[in-house]
């Protein structure tokens, strides 16, 4: 899992069945002193995060698992809200 | 999953037969703002995009769950046309 803020949201109507009723929030995977690490991507929200709050998300196929029984195509999604983080 | 944008179609007849009636398009990734970036790749159709939409490309195994891909030998999926993307500055 990685370290990442929320910093936009995108909306698409025509989107797979699996996808109906999915919250997608851009993101941008963040280094432990918040510098950015790599490119922004798009999740699946399945924690009820919103914009600038820091969150920890999942990729590959596990990005599926926190909204099953139903199938979400998805490869990435956020599965916490980050209260705080401290590096030694 | 990765932001793109279509610049192309793929034509192969010669394929694995799990991938008859899919429609390939060639996307190149953007970032939020719908800059270009550097990356090319084949996708699977499953929403009916069409050239110069953006899209939302699903990779790696993941994009085996788009709709009627199951079992199919693909690793990247379009699995939704973006009406808008907000990004705070």
């Amino acid at each position: 899992m990685f370290l990442a803020r929320v910093v936009g949201t995108v909306v698409a109507s025509r989107k797979d069945p699996g996808l109906e009723g999915t919250k997608l929030l851009v993101i941008q995977p963040l280094r432990p002193d918040r510098t950015p690490a790599g490119k922004p991507l798009v999740a699946v929200d399945s924690v009820g995060a919103g914009e600038s709050e820091e969150v920890f998300y999942v990729r590959g196929r596990e990005a599926a698992l926190p909204f099953l029984p139903a199938e979400v195509p998805t490869d990435a999604a956020i599965v916490g809200i980050v209260d705080h983080w401290n590096t030694t | 999953m990765i932001l793109a944008r279509v610049v192309g179609t793929v034509v192969a007849t010669r394929k694995d037969e799990r991938l008859l009636g899919s429609k390939f398009l060639l996307v190149r990734t953007i970032d939020p703002r719908g800059k270009d970036e550097a990356g090319y790749l084949v996708t699977v159709d499953t929403v009916d995009a069409g050239f110069g939409d953006r899209v939302l490309v699903v990779s790696g195994s993941s994009a085996r769950m788009a709709s009627g891909l199951k079992d199919s030998p693909v690793d990247a999926a379009i699995v939704g046309v973006v009406d808008t993307i907000e990004v705070k500055d």
